[in-house]
């Protein structure tokens, strides 16, 4: 059992253009670690010093890992992360 | 009801409870109808507060041009409010909205200038701005920035929400200009310790964000996180799901942004109910499904419905 990290198009370049790649931890820094160590780079390009990118979105079975913990966001596996860039939507 | 004209009627729309996708009667799911808004959508709310706003500070004058970047809804309510009080209205528009939008806007009297489908609704807040620096007599509201647009649900929709359901715990709304999740939220944040706010995002295909960077993303200037309790984004595949779930299950015909809400008014029922606590969610449900019927959102399997909805602004 994994965790499904699912991965947007202008990141593909890291996973050598995987839609998702999978990946385990008890939090999602943790996971983001055990990514990089197979996708080098790519944890760089989501995570500053000071967290998460203002630009990039990650969500925990559809919910923003901002509002839930951050970077200590406990994952467990079965669950799937979606990384996305930061747009707005609605019927405006 | 009596009203003297179709604009006195804004607002006051029914909230009905969902008995049958409620999950248990101590948690319970409540729709806002405001497809019972003049123009069928809550942005009548949005759009009447802006107009009156900038009529206040003496930004328009009869024969004004407004100009908006909108992917329909707004844009219509503008444009039947503008055409009743002599302005001319031109919206921005991507090109990958539905027919009857477009209908429905020229049909109020709008003009409509499309921008590329590529960029989605930011190309759209990008065209208009281009314009607006080009003629300086335009008056843009620009209801991703503009105080009104919150103001308006702060004043109406929020009051109106804990009248008819003074234990609401969960207020759920799709998450655009961010207007509707500002003014209601921070409404009920001061009237109800402890109330949730959950906004429900919809998650586009790589198509219609066509963003080459992570750093071009667009925060309207609205949107304050801290008014959110948790923020969801829900797949065209989840919110197409919950639509036809919503007309099913209770016999309401939502648009399918609508879909995205009840997705996510779902999960913190679920939530809600693992922990034993009750709960009293309302939902927005932002429009009726009409103007989405050319899409396919509502015929043939649901695979099929999500294929054509690929590449098309959905909310």
């Amino acid at each position: 059992m994994t965790i499904e990290v699912r991965i947007p198009t202008i990141l593909r370049t890291y996973t050598g253009g995987a839609k998702s790649v999978e990946g385990k931890g008890d939090t999602l820094a943790e996971l983001l670690g055990d990514l990089d160590s197979r996708h080098q780079g790519l944890r760089d390009r989501l995570v500053d010093e000071a967290g998460l990118r203002r630009f990039v979105n990650v969500y925990l079975n559809d919910e923003d890992v901002r509002f839930l913990g951050g970077l200590e966001t406990p994952v467990t596996d079965g669950d799937t992360v979606t990384v996305l860039p930061a747009v707005a939507g609605g019927s405006r | 009801m009596r009203y003297d004209s179709l604009l006195d009627s804004l607002g006051g729309t029914p909230l009905v409870g969902l008995p049958r996708l409620s999950p248990a009667p101590d948690v319970r799911l409540w729709a806002k109808l405001e497809d019972r808004n003049p123009t069928g959508s809550v942005k009548d709310r949005a759009a009447f507060f802006m107009i009156e706003q900038a009529e206040k500070d003496g930004l328009l004058a009869r024969g004004a041009t407004i100009l908006e970047p909108t992917s329909g809804n707004t844009g219509i309510s503008l444009a039947m409010i503008a055409h009743l009080r002599g302005y001319r209205m031109i919206c921005v528009m991507p090109e990958n909205t539905s027919v009857e939008r477009r209908q429905i806007l020229q049909m109020h009297g709008a003009q409509i200038i499309s921008s590329p489908a590529a960029g989605g609704s930011n190309e759209a807040v990008r065209m208009a701005r281009r314009l607006a620096a080009e003629h300086p007599d335009w008056v843009m509201l620009y209801q991703y920035g503009n105080e009104a647009n919150a103001r308006a649900h702060y004043v109406t929709t929020g009051p109106e929400l804990l009248a008819d359901l003074p234990g609401i715990t969960h207020f759920v709304a799709g998450l655009g200009t961010t207007g509707t999740l500002m003014g209601v939220g921070r409404y009920l944040r001061e009237q109800v310790p402890g109330v949730v706010i959950v906004a429900a995002e919809p998650r586009y295909g790589e198509l219609v964000y066509g963003l080459r960077n992570v750093d071009e993303g667009f925060v309207p200037e609205l949107y304050d996180a801290s008014v959110l309790t948790t923020r969801f984004s829900v797949s065209a595949n989840d919110a197409l799901r919950r639509t036809r779930e919503l007309l099913d299950a209770e016999g309401i015909f939502a648009g399918i942004s609508t879909g995205g809400a009840l997705h996510a008014a779902l999960a913190m029922a679920a939530k809600a109910r693992k922990a034993g606590q009750r709960a009293d969610i309302a939902f927005i449900v932002a429009d009726a499904g009409w103007k989405y019927l050319s899409t396919g959102a509502y015929s043939g399997t649901l695979e099929e419905a999500e294929e054509r909805l690929e590449g098309q602004l959905w909310a």
